[in-house]
């Protein structure tokens, strides 16, 4: 998060005033931040431990001591519903990393190259055509389970939108009288792609990775609950809802807190996703 | 028009063909043998290799794609490995509670999204319009198997309203076994009428404002004609879009759903295929959702070729 804060006062001093001035996206904002920070400081923020294991206290419900009660194992929820935000946040951020390396390829190749647009549109329409979990499990059971593959299967589930997004951005600004005139002067093809293309596609790819950020974040939850995701061995906020379903009837604290995470945080992220959207880029704000 | 049919059909095979070609190279990234990891490290070298032959992964990449797309136009998906019996028979056995599944969530998302869509677009700005806009957004926001155990929780075993899970017994009518459905689709209906909602509204914004509109109040008509008959007439298209297109999506809603309420569908099959590496299985399920999603697309547009004289590109 803190990183999409100083982008996006690099890329524009007013953007972040602006986002703030907002009420729904400064809530947006300001929850992310926090969620993340509280994500960064867990072993700070609570005196428990994530793994103690303290059979006296066990399904202990919601009191002054365990806020958020404790699982089967007498180890504290809050505790390791903070530490497993740390998995979920970074495993998210990094399928928004992957997607928009994998998505910027494609959309720069396909808005730039006249020749290259059909056939790489074309793969885009098809990547598209799977839904998000299907493709993502698939890949993952060719793969392997593990930290990385999850990664790097979201991340390519999620990079034709990327890609269609910077392609859309690459088409208008390839026209641009200040691209033509970095032709004419013979700049190599791969600086004008980098310098002049890629930079001013920075704002819908920011809104565009706000809302993968968010679904990456419901999607590595459903893969966890499925029992395909990262091992289950490190608490997500998937896995603790799945370890929670064997003790639904008894203390129901246990799936509905983890839940309860992933939709303040996949709402703060949408909140934060529109705010930028109608600032950075208000034709696409009609659309959806 | 022929013309324009001709080239979205080209357009559309173009994009089957790339879509078989994934769902062909997702089983050949596998690092090793996906022979040797099914079989696990106690199998022989002759039971490994019996099963590269089932699986098609004997001879060069070229002779197994051949072979692969031939079983394809054949209707030939392969066999399921642990089950036994062909893909097609497979996926065709479990298809019941997905389709009803998919057919009553769809129309649980319609009944709540359509009006709430329409009006928060007629009152825009208002207090309406920003609360239903945040409860879609919230809804959007909620795991589907989170919602649909918090459900099972509150109205199953807490209200004992509904079953907690399940289909139904093998002799139990359809009637019993849609009743199971009840839950499940409100879970996987709720999470999906957010999109719909959102299209809705996006939908009727761009048509109230247009001209006709302004013609027809203009005209002295009451509002309630001008907003049903001559708006919402009009942004039917773009909706009918993201029907058909969630329609075909709802089936990733599906696995996880019927996961949680433990439905003998489609999207449970595919879980217990990932689970048990049933490769055959993975691939055909890939393909056939893949296929219909692409389908409905081409569908819709040749709907739209039909209906709106002024698409004609």
């Amino acid at each position: 998060m803190a990183a999409i804060a100083t982008s996006t006062q690099g890329h524009n001093p007013g953007l972040l005033v602006r986002l703030l001035s907002r009420p729904t996206a400064a809530a947006g904002l300001v929850a992310i931040v926090l969620i993340a920070l509280a994500a960064i400081l867990a072993p700070y923020v609570t005196p428990h431990s994530p793994t103690q294991l303290s059979i006296a206290n066990r399904l202990t419900a919601p009191n002054t001591v365990y806020w958020l009660g404790t699982d089967e194992l007498g180890r504290d929820i809050l505790t390791r519903v903070l530490h497993a935000g740390r998995t979920s946040l970074s495993v998210a951020f990094s399928v928004v990393i992957v997607s928009s390396i994998i998505g910027i390829v494609l959309g720069l190749v396909a808005g730039f190259f006249r020749k290259a647009d059909a056939p790489v549109s074309r793969l885009i329409d098809a990547m598209m055509a799977f839904p998000d979990i299907l493709l993502a499990i698939a890949l993952v059971a060719a793969l392997g389970a593990s930290a990385f593959n999850v990664v790097l299967a979201l991340g390519i589930v999620y990079a034709p939108r990327m890609a269609r997004v910077v392609r859309a951005s690459t088409l208008v600004i390839r026209e641009l009288p200040y691209v033509e005139a970095a032709r004419a002067l013979a700049v190599p093809t791969p600086v004008i792609l980098v310098r002049h293309v890629l930079r001013n596609v920075t704002s819908p790819l920011l809104v565009q990775g706000t809302f993968i950020f968010a679904q990456a974040i419901l999607a590595e939850a459903g893969l966890s609950f499925l029992g395909v995701g990262i091992s289950p061995d490190i608490p997500t906020w998937g896995i603790m809802i799945s370890a929670g379903r064997q003790f639904m009837n008894s203390a129901s604290w246990l799936l509905f807190y983890p839940g309860l995470a992933i939709v303040i945080t996949v709402l703060a992220l949408q909140l934060l996703g529109d705010g930028l959207r109608d600032l950075l880029d208000p034709r696409l704000a009609k659309d959806i | 028009m022929l013309r324009a049919a001709l080239n979205r059909l080209i357009g559309m095979l173009t994009v089957m063909a790339i879509v078989v070609t994934i769902v062909f190279v997702i089983v050949r990234v596998t690092p090793g043998d996906p022979a040797a990891v099914m079989l696990g490290p106690d199998a022989t070298a002759a039971d490994v290799e019996a099963l590269r032959q089932r699986l098609g992964l004997d001879g060069t990449i070229l002779q197994q794609f051949v072979s692969y797309v031939g079983g394809i136009l054949r209707g030939d998906l392969g066999q399921s490995i642990f089950l036994g019996q062909p893909v097609t028979t497979a996926l065709w056995l479990r298809a019941e509670p997905t389709f009803f599944l998919t057919i009553f969530s769809l129309a649980i998302a319609t009944t709540v999204a359509l009006p709430i869509g329409i009006a928060s677009a007629y009152w825009r700005g208002s207090w309406f319009d920003q609360a239903t806009t945040t409860l879609a957004m919230f809804a959007a926001s909620v795991p589907s198997f989170w919602l649909g155990l918090v459900f099972i929780q509150t109205f199953a075993v807490g209200l004992g309203w509904f079953p907690t899970s399940g289909y139904g017994g093998p002799y139990s009518s359809l009637g019993e076994r849609l009743f199971h459905l009840a839950l499940p689709a409100t879970t996987l209906g709720i999470v999906s009428s957010a999109l719909i909602m959102r299209f809705t509204r996006a939908s009727m914004l761009d048509v109230l404002n247009d001209d006709y509109v302004r013609t027809a109040r203009s005209k002295g008509m009451s509002e309630w004609r001008v907003v049903i008959r001559h708006a919402l007439k009009n942004a039917l298209i773009p909706i009918l879009t993201v029907l058909g297109l969630t329609a075909a999506l709802l089936i990733s809603g599906a696995i996880v759903t019927e996961t949680v309420f433990a439905l003998p569908g489609i999207g449970n099959l595919i879980v217990s295929a990932v689970l048990r590496r049933d490769y055959p299985v993975i691939q055909g399920a890939l393909l056939i959702v893949a296929g219909l999603y692409v389908l409905v697309n081409f569908l819709i547009d040749m709907l739209y070729l039909l209906v709106d004289p002024r698409v004609r590109y």
